[in-house]
């Protein structure tokens, strides 16, 4: 019904309305207050820098437009990359910001979740960050709080951890990348964990000629042309460059079974947070990888959270919290209504430094940002 | 009535017709127009619709049943309670299929093809294009098997030239003998095949189902080997 919302029956006039439109600007001021300056990104985003950062199975998560020229717009899915774009364009550092507003999202046929819901967050980029991690988490408890939900279920996560396991554990470089590259896809991840870890497969009579050829990239050439013309723009020194990887690749050890077992480990970790981190601590040590500076910002993020009245060393901790969506690369947490399986966390927020460079920036940017759900939040409090 | 899709044209079109004949069903073709009739069954009205057409009109509830492709149903009802497979009618055989150009004999497998992809977005500073009709497929199937840095292209005919034409650097297309991806230089990755796809007879469940539609499903269920009630209406 066009009167209603998500999560919120008549939620858009009269008193419903007032009601959602007061909780709003109570969590807008909360953030304003903290020092956050207040923006109003576009709703329509061009597809090439979303898909860049989220890859084409956004197209199965987004609502597209169409320009009359037929290039494609998406209509956003939330407010991290919108955001993003106005801070670098903006080069000013460092930054707080806070927004409001809707989000849209495709969901598949019959299912309940909305398509359309709002968002209240806050942004910060370019400060230290255990600080900052702990400001937006102690922001968004607040908010749910004052918003009367004064004991939600709270998960966190530190995906930079397992990063910096990822880092430590001795193998190629190319096999890191490609781990690297597919964190954000557990089944994949494991896959080539492994992959790496098993004895090679027997190669295909084509696998068995190319490394055979691979030092000699005039002799894959051959092959190639042999094989059929080259069509497409994937041109054929790119085809010698992949042989002379795939024959490094074959000269490689098989990565320590302790090691692909160290990274499981570290995956399944779920326990309070101190305790989590001394078993990460002692994981990395028996498996001979140095991890300390990680488990320093881990120590330092508690420690700065406690600071803020949070009982951090109790927090209650999940390794591979918010693994499944791309970009977040640190503290991740998620904020629950307790004993309301019918609406979805009510917050949730982490720190992502990789996505500048994903949009072209040069260097890494530290930032950290919390989204949460006034809708949600509302329906909780009913 | 029940009104029954059939393909409105091509070798499709002329199984569909043979496999109703051998239940006794005789489809009156007339002419160049898009009306048929049917003799030999109570209550069932041919309907001549382009098999690309068959999956929204059996969403949309414009037809009863119809005889379409399988990879049709799947790529274009966005929701599957609204219409299902009855039954598979093994004729119309046709493999989904991703394939690469033959010349690339580093790529053999979805593995390779991935890597092949993060090596080419780093070199090229774009993904690699895939085209392809097939979009919701194609999408599924390589979030599951985890194949990154890739961008679909939209592709509604001649797909295999898409890597010739330089508009792709591989595709999802349907294949059926491999004659014409080899003519375009390409081959089919060894475990790349989406869906083996053949001619299905599939039910609406959003029509209007009156006493005499339902009467003719069951007669041509009793007929063709199919279980009417699997329809779920």
């Amino acid at each position: 019904m066009t009167v209603d919302r998500a999560y919120l029956a008549g939620g858009r006039i009269g008193e419903a309305r007032a009601a959602l439109a007061a909780l709003n600007a109570r969590i807008m001021a909360l953030f304003e207050a903290a020092g956050a300056m207040r923006v109003e990104p576009t709703a329509l985003h061009a597809a090439d820098a979303l898909l860049d950062v989220y890859g084409e199975d956004l197209r199965g998560r987004a609502f597209t437009v169409e320009e009359p020229d037929g290039r494609e717009l998406f209509l956003r899915p939330d407010f991290t990359v919108p955001v993003l774009q106005l801070h670098l364009a903006a080069r000013a550092a460092p930054a707080r910001y806070a927004y409001l507003g809707p989000v849209w999202r495709r969901q598949a046929a019959g299912s309940a979740r909305p398509t359309e819901y709002l968002q209240a967050g806050i942004e910060v980029y370019g400060e230290d960050p255990a600080e900052a991690d702990a400001d937006v988490f102690a922001l968004t408890l607040r908010a749910l709080t004052e918003g009367g939900v004064p004991a939600p279920e709270i998960v966190t996560g530190d995906l930079g951890l397992i990063i910096a396991l990822l880092d430590a554990v001795p193998m190629a470089q190319a096999r890191r990348a490609a781990l690297r590259r597919h964190f954000w896809r557990p089944r994949r991840f494991h896959a080539l964990l492994e992959r790496y870890a098993a004895a090679p497969l027997a190669p295909t009579p084509v696998r068995a000629a190319l490394l055979a050829a691979s030092a000699e990239p005039a002799r894959v050439a051959a092959m190639a042309e042999a094989a059929g013309a080259l069509v497409g723009a994937r041109g054929v020194e790119e085809i010698a460059a992949r042989a002379a990887a795939l024959a490094a690749d074959a000269a490689e050890p098989p990565l320590a079974r302790e090691h692909a077992a160290l990274l499981d480990a570290a995956l399944a970790v779920e326990a309070p947070a101190a305790d989590a981190h001394a078993a990460l601590a002692d994981m990395a040590a028996a498996g001979g990888c140095a991890i300390g500076p990680a488990l320093d910002r881990f120590a330092r993020r508690l420690d700065a959270l406690t600071a803020r009245g949070v009982d951090a060393a109790r927090l209650p901790f999940r390794a591979a919290t918010a693994r499944n969506l791309e970009y977040y690369d640190g503290f991740v947490f998620e904020m629950t209504a307790p004993d309301r399986p019918d609406l979805p966390p009510l917050a949730g927020g982490g720190r992502y430094d990789g996505i500048a460079t994903a949009l072209g920036a040069a260097a890494p940017e530290p930032a950290v940002g919390a989204i949460v759900r006034p809708e949600a939040l509302m329906a909780a409090t009913c | 009535m029940l009104k029954l899709g059939l393909p409105s044209k091509g070798r499709l079109q002329e199984q569909a017709v043979e496999t109703l004949a051998a239940v006794g069903v005789t489809v009156g073709l007339a002419g160049r127009e898009y009306a048929a009739t049917a003799a030999g069954i109570e209550g069932v009205e041919p309907v001549l619709i382009a098999a690309g057409e068959a999956p929204r009109a059996l969403a949309e509830g414009d037809v009863h049943l119809a005889v379409t492709g399988e990879d049709l149903i799947l790529e274009r009802v966005a929701d599957p309670r609204r219409v299902r497979v009855l039954k598979r009618l093994g004729f119309g055989h046709a493999d989904l299929v991703v394939a690469v150009p033959a010349a690339w004999v580093d790529v053999e497998t979805l593995h390779d093809l991935d890597e092949a992809a993060a090596a080419f977005r780093l070199r090229h500073g774009r993904p690699m294009r895939v085209a392809t009709k097939y979009h919701r497929l194609a999408r599924r199937f390589f979030a599951e098997a985890g194949v990154a840095d890739y961008r679909l292209v939209d592709s509604q005919g001649a797909t295999e030239a898409g890597p010739k034409n330089l508009t792709a650097e591989l595709i999802v297309d349907i294949t059926s003998s491999g004659e014409t991806l080899r003519a375009n230089h390409l081959k089919p990755l060894a475990d790349g095949l989406i869906l083996a796809s053949e001619a299905v007879l599939a039910v609406s469940r959003a029509a209007e189902w009156s006493s005499v539609a339902r009467l003719a499903l069951n007669d041509l269920g009793a007929r063709m080997g199919f279980n009417a009630a699997d329809a779920g209406l």
